[in-house]
Parts: C-alpha cells; structure tokens; sequence
C-alpha cells in the first residue's frame, strides 16, 4: 500500500491521496490560456460576484495527482475483470486511435452536411454491420447507453400501440425476476406498470407464471437472452408466442449479446425491438462508468417509431440526416449519439469480420463452460446446466461456513482479481456471477480457479482470514454506511 | 478446454438453441488486419472537415476550445479508460477520488451545494431535471422558455411522453416568469441559446413564488463570469460540460452536469460518490445514496440510468485542476472579448446588424440581407464555417460564436468572405 506520496500535503485525515484542495496554494497555476477579464463587456449585474474557490495547482502537481489516482485502479489493462454482465473484454487501441483523427475528434455537430460525409456514412455503414449482427431490419445509434435505449425503445412500443388504438389499455410491462434494475426503472419512467414473473427450477422464465400474468392489457415483456443467469431460454419460442399472441411486443436486452455472435440473432428468434450495449459487445472501453452507447434495433413494424434524425443514403451515395419520420418517438439525444464511441465499435467490428465475430461468441461461450468445469466440483452453481458467456454460483454453503459472497470477492483481490459481480440477480442468493470473456487465455481462466478453489479451501478452515479481505488493496473494506448516512459529497463537507 | 468441458465442439453447449436460428450468416465482410482497419478509417475520416482546418464560428451548444496536452493524457490514461463502474471501491478509489472532486469542482463553479456524478449530457439533463421537478412538486406542467436548445427542448418533449409530463414551450424570458402558477418548474438556458445572458434571479423569483423549482442549463465556462445559477436561487443547475476539456467529436460523448440544492440530494437521478473511511480510518470514497437508484430500487427509482460519462467527468476534473479560477476565467473573458469584436466588426458590414435583446456573453445572432443557411454555404466556400442558420420565425439570422481560440485575422477572414458574399 503505498500512502500519501512527496507531496507534503496536509491531508485532513490519513489518506491515500492528498485532494486537489490539500494541494493548491492561492497563486499557483497559469500558463496553458492568455490571461483576460471580460468586465469591459459584460454588464455589473451579471457577473460573478461569489467567490470561485477551484484549486489553484501547477501542472506537475495536476499530473501527479491524477497518476497517483489512476494507479488505485484496477482496469481491464491492468488484470483479469470478471464482471457478470458487463462484458470486460480486452480493447484494441486501434479503436481509441480511430476515434481520435481529426475528421472525428475535431468534427462539430451542427457543421454542414457537405462537411461531414464521412461521419454519416459510418454512422450508416455501422447500422447495416450491426444490422447483419442481430438480424433485425433498422437501427438507431443515437441512445447513449443501455439504460437510455431501453427507455427509447418503451417509448416506441408505447407509439406503436397508441397507432393500433390500443395504447390506453396496455399499461403493464412483463419483466423477469432475473432482469437488470434498468428494465424496470425504465418501464416505469415510461409510465408503464411492471409486473415481475419468477424463473422455473432450470432458470428459464416460468412460463406457467407468465401465461398466468398475461393479458390484453400487456405491452410487451422484456427479455435479456441469454439471461443474466448466463443460460439461453429453453422455451423461447413459447415464451415469444405466449407473448405475441395476446398482442404484446417482445423487448430484447442486449446486455448479454456477446454469448450470440455468430452464434443466434435475435431478430431470427422473434424479438420486435433490441437494444445493444457497444461497450460490452462491441469492445469500446467502458471508462470508469461510461460512456456506453446503445443502438436500438427494430423489425420492419417497429422501425418508423425510432428517433430522428435518421441517417440516409442517396442515390449518389451522399449521407444526409432525415427528420421526416412522423410516426418517431422523437429525439433522445442532441448531436448524433455518442459519435466517439460509434467510432470505436465500427473499428472492431471491421477488424473482425464475419468469421472473427463467430469466434468471439464461440470463444467467449468455451470460457465460460471451462470455468464452470473447473469451479463446479467445489461450488454450488444456481443453475446446473452449460452456459453461454458466464457462469453464476450460489455461494449460501460458503456464507453458512462463515464467508459470504461478498468476502469471497474481497479475497479475489488478494489473489490479484477484479472480483466478478456478486449479489446479482436478486433471485439467487449469495450470487457470484461471473464473465470471463473472449479475451483471456487458457492461463489466466487457470489461474482465476485457481484462485477461487484456494479461497473456497479457506473458507473451510479459517473463514475469518476470509472476512478479513482485501489486505493488499489500496483500502481495507469501505464504511458504507459512514458515507450514506452522514453523506459528506463535495469538499466543504468533507473536512467538517 | 473442449474436453475439461466434455465436449468434443462449442456445437455440443448450443443445442439449445432453436436449430433454425443457430449459426446464421452475419453479412459481415471478412475481417482487416490493424493496419488495413487503421487505414480503412483514415480515408473515412479524410471526407470529414475538422473544426480546426479554418476559422470556426459555430457553436450552438458545442465548441472549439482549447483542450490543454495534459487533460487527455491524465484523463484517458487506460486504469481510468478501461474499468468499470467501481463496484468495488477498495481497487477502484482512482476512479472514486476523481469522480467525488468532479462533483466538488462543479458545485463550486455553479455555487451549488451538491452534484451528481454525471449524466449523459446537457439535453437528457434538461429532461431529468424536469422529472426531478415533477417528483417533488407533484405537478405535471413543464415550462421551458425559447432559450433553451431546440435539441435539448426535443429531447424534452420525447422523455415527457414516459411519464406524461405536460411541457408548455414560450416564446421569451418575460412569458416564462409569467407562467409560473402551477408549474413544477420553470427552465431557461444561460447564456440563451441566441446568446443573451439572461437573468437567472428573476427566474428563481418568480419560480419561489409559484411553489415551482428554477432550473437553468448553464455553460460551465461561462460561471466563471457571470453569477453562478446557485448564488441566483436557482433549485436545478444542469448543463453539457463538453467545454471542459472533451473533444466535440460531432456531438459525443460528453458530459452532463446536473447540481442541486443539498435538501434535493435524494432526488437526484444517477451514481454519487460520497467520502467515508475504511476499516483502518483511512478516508475513501464510495459510491452512495444508493437507495435512489435503479439496481436497488428498480420501477421505483429516482432514474433508470446505469452508465453514465464518468471517463469524460474525469476529463472535466483534470480541466479544471490545470486552469483554476484565473485560466478558467481567462477562458470565458477571452471568448467573449473577442466575440464583441467580432460583432462590432461583422455589424459595419452593410446589411447586417446584431439582433441580441440585451447583452451577449460570446455568441451572438447576427441579421444578414439574405438567407442565413445559403450565406453560410457560400462563405464556406472560402474555407471559413460562418456560424449556425437559426430556424426560426426569420431565416436571416445565422449565429455567431467566438471561443479563446478565435484569432483577429479570422475575424478579419469572416468580415472579408461576408462582405464579398453579400456583396
């Protein structure tokens, strides 16, 4: 553990790190814009008058704090990233050198068309790639992320049943016991009711219980396959027809298309309206926290609902933006998406191809089920049966021997691992689910058992060494509680 | 790996998929080595014409700013670029630190008392601070003044049908202090989309007195000169922090602001990362106020977003830290001592005149002879983008913008193509 570097900063409290305000001195800085003052043009009664206390810092000392920062991070780059669901594949740097050229980095939204041609046609071209990918006849890249396309695509589902005189009466939105967060929070903000349906013993959706739940007041359902239980749907067709046949649509959760490529498209099994999330497939760096972006794919019937503008291609093979949809829900979002992050994914997506996209769904598939070999004979699984992408545990035999899944996490940081995501889904208790991906070798997916299988071993007969995890992380485990109850979220209140 | 699993190909693991699906034909073309897809997406960005290869008058909510060496070589450093959400904060704290003096930075620039971590950008802000007016007043009605960007009043208008909001759009500042009874809320941009510096007190005023919440987009550059909306009595502060040392990249990502009054905390949408210490007393950060958001509270959450810009709050941090107070400033002083140059310029042109209500801060609406759009195509033609045709009610006036990087000699360029256009 490395403590407070050289700096010499009073930090209020023991820290890892001084904060920007710990190191600033009134006067230091400058250099980087010509000074100015701006009261010549702007009248008294509108300027600033409080105080603008930012931290003033010279460069060294910025760099400094933000390398020292950046270095309490674990990363993809850094080591083997786990997290179910979240697709933490590795990221070819090409992609990030492509989204930096001048004619993308440099380009502003509004220039005209004539200026930006080769913006628009790869906002094109990648539609059509990813309109190959899923099988489904439209897409949309302006969503900035999963989240944001699920709402769009409610929105859609919500316009396309106001067109049949049907909107008033279907209010409920059928969603998994297994579905992330989002589904629900965005059929909710659609003002749509949500009614949550259990999976059966094999963690495929109930379908006795869905059957049960349906109606002629149902909207659609909205389906993650495979599931976040990393199992494809053993009854989805049924499920599709159980739904399409009382007139609701079918919403498919991108989240996990990474277990499909090359491998199944989703508008092949009968999914109405898709989202994709390009920084899980689609190899765009997932930043911390974001950005993400999440293209929204439509069948034929649903396709004049997606946002404006549309990019078009005439006859002469120039690309224009199209706002004459009248059916759209409308926009979601100014500009044109996250362009930056489109960039990204055309890249990848080009290096692969056809064949080097299979390989990514089959490889990613092999990982998964040769983790589940591994870790099977030692831990419970919540549903035994092959998986596709990743794999979850149910670790209520550790927690009953004195180690929850959470200190099983915290001790895969010992052993130099991101841990995989934990209590997630909700319907398995003591979840660990875990997504090795495409990327890492045979060694690694080794190791990682390895790791897991010693702690497992620890658990049996010293489980408090487990509790007692991470020891060699930047921090020992974090008051959570300290922080929500007394939140203390900017600089003033943190050193009160 | 095959026969750990006990299989003798993937084949084997994806029978359960149905046979008439499985293994479809992707219409992909065959993949590129690296330095054929490198090349591949040179020659596609060769068609484009960056903002730099000239003078640059377009703005209208996104600008050419000057971007200092060590914000993208900090900010997009790969431990930041390639993790995750930190889930687990004692391997995450870089990610934590910097993301909770983001929200400290911001809410000193906007003299808020609390900021979120982010949101996606400017115009989904203007939409989730509306919702978050609408949950704590429990009134439906959204009034938005014509200041606000056409995008962002779009992306309004959409997100109002999820929940049913009923957004009233009005023409001018005067109309929307008027409308204030049993509004949630009422929203203006600051500086106006057209450029004016608007009054963000009267605005809260007459926001207070209706029981509705003020919410002002503002452009983070320009709290450095102008009173921040948290020192105006504005409830809301939201904005696009693109300015902040992101690059336009045609529109995104960037990153959107959103600061609140501390009493409005949990109502705010999306992650926030709150100071704690650790089981040795050493202080560190989590993500906190959780019970607001959608992996706990699903259909009864404050918001449904997950990801969100961090990377790109981190890039706005790092701007912030190189500039302090006085570059940060110099920025918006810079911007705007040129752009009153340029109008004073640009209206001696015979013709044109400079149709702002009242004072301007770094853009301006300029009245041309002729149509905006066609005068605009015409002086790109000499290797200079003049600034934005405006859609409104008259099609003459092109908008105007000026940023630290704007020069004397492109001045004089524009001056000279407008008058030989015009001419």
């Amino acid at each position: 553990m490395r403590r407070s570097p050289e700096s010499g900063a009073r930090t209020a409290e023991p820290a890892l790190e001084p904060l920007l305000v710990e190191l600033a001195r009134a006067g230091r800085g400058g250099g980087h814009v010509p000074d100015a003052d701006a009261s010549a043009v702007i009248p008294a009664r509108f300027r600033r008058t409080v105080p603008l206390a930012l931290p003033e810092l010279v460069e060294q000392q910025v760099v400094r704090h933000f390398t020292h920062l950046a270095q309490l991070n674990y990363s993809v780059d850094t080591g083997f990233y786990p997290l179910g669901s979240c697709t933490m594949k590795y990221n070819p740097k090409v992609n990030d050198r492509a989204a930096a050229l001048a004619g993308f980095a440099d380009l502003h939204p509004l220039q005209p068309e004539a200026d930006t041609q080769g913006a628009l046609r790869l906002i094109w071209e990648l539609e059509r790639l990813l309109a190959g990918i899923t099988g489904m006849a439209e897409i949309s890249l302006q969503p900035a992320a999963g989240a944001h396309a699920e709402f769009t695509s409610l929105l859609m589902f919500k316009a396309f049943h106001a067109g049949r005189g049907e909107g008033a009466r279907r209010r409920r939105i059928i969603v998994p016991n297994s579905a992330h967060g989002t589904n629900s929070s965005s059929a909710a903000l659609c003002g749509y009711v949500v009614t949550t349906v259990p999976s059966d013993p094999r963690g495929n959706v109930d379908l006795a219980a869905l059957r049960a739940a349906l109606g002629d007041d149902v909207a659609g359902m909205m389906l993650t396959n495979p599931n976040t239980l990393g199992l494809f749907e053993e009854h989805l067709e049924a499920v599709m027809a159980a739904v399409h046949g009382c007139g609701g649509l079918m919403y498919g959760d991108g989240a996990n298309m990474n277990a499909l490529l090359g491998i199944a498209r989703p508008g092949d099994l009968g999914f109405d309206v898709l989202h994709l999330n390009l920084h899980k497939t689609f190899s765009t760096p997932h930043g911390a926290g974001g950005p993400g972006a999440g293209p929204v794919c439509a069948t034929p019937a649903l396709a004049p609902y997606l946002p404006v503008p549309r990019v078009i291609r005439s006859e002469e093979g120039r690309f224009r933006l199209d706002s004459q949809r009248p059916q759209s829900v409308g926009r979601v979002r100014a500009g044109h998406g996250n362009f930056g992050v489109l960039v990204r994914a055309y890249t990848y997506i080009r290096q692969l191809g056809e064949e080097g996209l299979r390989a990514t769904g089959e490889d990613a598939v092999l990982a998964a089920n040769y983790l589940l070999s591994r870790l099977r004979p030692t831990f419970d699984v919540a549903f035994d049966r092959p998986c596709m992408h990743e794999l979850v545990l149910t670790l209520a035999a550790q927690k009953s021997a004195g180690a929850s899944a959470l200190d099983v996490a915290k001790a895969l940081i010992d052993e130099g691992f991101h841990p995989p995501t934990v209590y997630f889904p909700l319907s398995v208790p003591e979840a660990m689910m875990i997504e090795p991906t495409e990327t890492e070798p045979k060694e690694t997916l080794d190791a990682f058992a390895d790791a897991l299988l010693r702690i497992a071993a620890l658990v049996r007969t010293d489980p408090a060494a487990v509790r007692a995890a991470p020891l060699s992380a930047p921090l020992a485990r974090l008051d959570e509680v300290r922080a929500a109850r007394n939140p203390a979220l900017t600089w003033e209140r943190a050193s009160s | 790996m095959l026969a750990a699993v006990g299989v003798r190909t993937v084949d084997e693991l994806l029978e359960v998929i149905p046979p008439h699906a499985r293994r479809p034909s992707l219409d992909a073309p065959a993949g590129l080595s690296e330095l054929e897809v490198a090349a591949e997406v040179v020659a596609l960005a060769s068609q484009d014409r960056p903002a730099g290869n000239g003078p640059f008058f377009l703005g209208a909510g996104s600008y050419r700013r000057y971007i200092p060496a060590a914000v993208p070589a900090l900010a997009a450093r790969s431990e930041f670029l390639t993790a995750y959400t930190p889930y687990q904060p004692e391997v995450s704290q870089g990610t934590l630190q910097a993301i909770w003096e983001y929200q400290s930075l911001i809410a000193e620039l906007l003299a808020m008392e609390v900021a979120n971590s982010s949101l996606y950008d400017g115009s989904t802000a203007v939409a989730e601070a509306a919702m978050l007016a609408a949950r704590v007043t429990g009134r439906s009605r959204v009034v938005v003044s014509a200041s606000v960007h056409p995008e962002h009043r779009a992306v309004l208008a959409t997100y109002a049908k999820g929940p049913d909001l009923d957004v009233v759009e009005v023409a001018d500042e005067a109309a929307l202090l008027l409308a204030a009874p049993g509004a949630a809320c009422l929203i203006t941009q600051n500086p106006a989309f057209r450029g004016d510096i608007v009054d963000l007190r009267a605005l809260a005023e007459a926001a207070h007195a209706a029981g509705a919440l003020a919410i002002a987009s503002v452009d983070p550059i320009a709290c450095a000169v102008l009173e921040p909306p948290g020192a105006c009595g504005v409830d809301v502060a939201i904005g696009d922090g693109q300015g902040l040392g992101i690059p336009l990249s045609f529109g995104g990502p960037s990153v959107g602001i959103m600061a609140v009054r501390a009493d409005l905390v949990r109502q705010l949408p999306g992650r926030i990362v709150g100071a704690t210490r650790d089981a040795r007393g050493v202080r560190g950060f989590v993500n906190t106020l959780q019970t607001r958001e959608q992996h706990i509270r699903r259909e009864k959450a404050t918001s449904n977003i997950c990801t969100n810009e961090a990377v790109y709050a981190i890039h706005a941090a790092v701007y912030l830290s190189l500039l302090g107070p006085r570059g940060l400033a110099a920025v918006a002083a810079r911007s705007a001592l040129t752009a009153h140059r340029a109008a004073a310029r640009l209206a001696s042109i015979p013709g044109c005149a400079v149709t702002n209500a009242g004072p301007f801060l770094w853009e301006f609406t300029l009245r041309l002879p002729r149509a905006a759009a066609a005068v605009r195509d015409a002086v790109l033609a000499f290797g200079i983008v003049a600034g934005h045709p405006l859609t409104g009610d008259d099609p003459n006036e092109l908008l105007v913008a000026c940023t630290e990087l704007t020069t004397d000699a492109d001045i004089d360029a524009l001056a000279d193509a407008l008058t030989r256009v015009l001419a």
